[in-house]
């Protein structure tokens, strides 16, 4: 490793003459987890599609580990889980997770062992497409993990979940976090947010209002953020 | 040899998506057949008007076919945002080009393997006395449309009219490509080998591959990061 594990150096991002992102600078260390908040349209997707390497920032820059994250490199050791699960409708959960294992050469003992994990291993071989909305997630969840990422970019993930399944993701999470691995999770469940995060990063309308420690009135007002940091404040 | 094998990981993906939902395959094959069949009882070409317009005959399938394939090729990737996976993936933007133009490529030789005895029988023409050359130039043409077909539909995935704005941007590209591949598949319709004043034709064909080939895995990276 020769930088922080993530690293933003004044990223703006125009779309047409509307900036996303306006001068988002920050240092994220190794085995930090960082909430990303804001309201709709505050630009935590933008910035998570950039760091993951899905866009490109209009100025300024982002590196992973100190380097480029479009390296092939720096993509193998990122875990990405997005909007949506990104999964193959017409494929099984074992075919789906086959075909991204191959793309990060996981074995295949590992995708038995990750469907085991998220109790998906008795319908692994049925379409993704027949799976309930929790089942989908569970296994994008698993499509994220499954290569066991250094650098964990999630994107509203506890979205259309059951509690069983936070819990689960929760676990995931902290087991990620204690075996080293950097995490920025953007949610509007501040709660969920809350509990596994050790920094915590405010968007507002594109500019980083706040960024620093969580504190414990965080973690026991869900409001607070907002109210002190937010442009209502 | 990584970009190979990510390249082959993604074909093989489209392959088994395609062979399970047959999305294109089925709207492709009903639509070539019935387009040779309607030719067919429009004109009721003799041998030596077969000799004249076989090889564009062939292609005006084969290049109308190959649009329904190619629109697929990306746009498979939009439910469940699947591209994103990709592109944020160890896979290089090449290796996405070439697996997804690979399986592109598959299925269009899968459609001109069932298309080229239709037309043998409906046209009464013995297509297969050069069958070498004519794997040879089908093969040719063919990656000319897979691959600028599949770098045109990665550049219009996003736009609400694809399918509108993916033949306007493919078809004018490919017309040297084309123009080639048919006035050597009129040839070799007719059994006889390559004559020496149609090596241009051929030589044009394979420029036309290498240059796109070359300029298409160049780019493919540009293309999918926006």
């Amino acid at each position: 490793m020769s930088g922080p594990a993530v690293a933003a150096a004044g990223v703006w991002k125009y779309f047409g003459d509307y900036p996303a992102l306006r001068d988002v600078r920050f240092e994220l260390g190794e085995g930090e987890c960082l909430a990303l908040l804001g309201r709709n349209g505050a630009g935590k997707t933008t910035l998570l599609r950039i760091l993951a390497g899905l866009s490109g920032a209009s100025k300024g820059g982002v590196a992973i580990d100190g380097g480029d994250v479009r390296a092939s490199a720096t993509r193998a050791r990122v875990g990405w889980l997005g909007h949506s699960i990104g999964l193959y409708d017409e494929l099984s959960a074992r075919e789906n997770l086959r075909t991204f294992g191959a793309l990060y050469g996981v074995k295949a003992a590992t995708i038995s062992e990750w469907l085991e994990r998220v109790n998906l291993s008795h319908v692994a071989d049925a379409p993704v497409r027949e799976y309930s909305r929790g089942m989908r997630q569970r296994l994008a969840v698993a499509r994220a993990f499954l290569h066991g990422p250094r650098l964990l970019l999630l994107d509203e993930p506890f979205t259309s979940l059951d509690d069983k399944a936070i819990a689960l993701l929760q676990g995931l999470l902290a087991a990620a976090r204690a075996d080293g691995a950097t995490i920025i999770l953007s949610t509007h469940q501040i709660r969920e947010a809350m509990e596994l995060a050790s920094l915590v990063a405010l968007l507002d309308r594109g500019k980083l209002v706040h960024y620093g420690e969580r504190t414990t009135e965080m973690l026991n007002d869900p409001g607070y953020l907002y109210r002190t940091y937010g442009s209502a404040a | 040899m990584t970009m190979l094998r990510h390249a082959a990981v993604i074909a093989t993906k489209d392959l088994r998506s395609e062979l399970r939902t047959k999305e294109s395959i089925n709207s492709t094959l009903s639509f070539s057949v019935v387009i040779l069949l309607l030719f067919a009882f429009a004109f009721d070409p003799s041998p030596d008007m077969i000799a004249e317009f076989g090889g564009g005959l062939l292609w005006i399938v084969f290049v109308f076919a190959g649009a329904l394939i190619v629109n697929r090729s990306f746009a498979r990737e939009l439910p469940n945002d699947c591209i994103d996976v990709l592109v944020s993936s160890p896979a290089s933007g090449a290796s996405l080009f070439l697996g997804k133009a690979l399986a592109s490529f598959v299925l269009l030789a899968g459609v001109e393997c069932i298309c080229l005895p239709a037309f043998g029988i409906l046209y009464n023409v013995t297509w297969w006395r050069s069958l070498g050359g004519l794997i040879g130039v089908l093969a040719l043409g063919t990656w000319s449309m897979a691959c600028v077909g599949t770098f045109f539909s990665a550049l219009t995935v996003n736009l609400r009219l694809r399918e509108l704005m993916l033949p306007m941007l493919m078809y004018p590209i490919l017309i040297p490509s084309l123009l080639s591949a048919m006035m050597l598949t009129n040839t070799l319709l007719t059994g006889q080998p390559i004559p020496s004043d149609f090596t241009v034709w051929l030589r044009l064909l394979i420029g036309f591959n290498i240059i796109f080939t070359t300029l298409s895995v160049y780019l493919a990276e540009t293309v999918l990061v926006r």
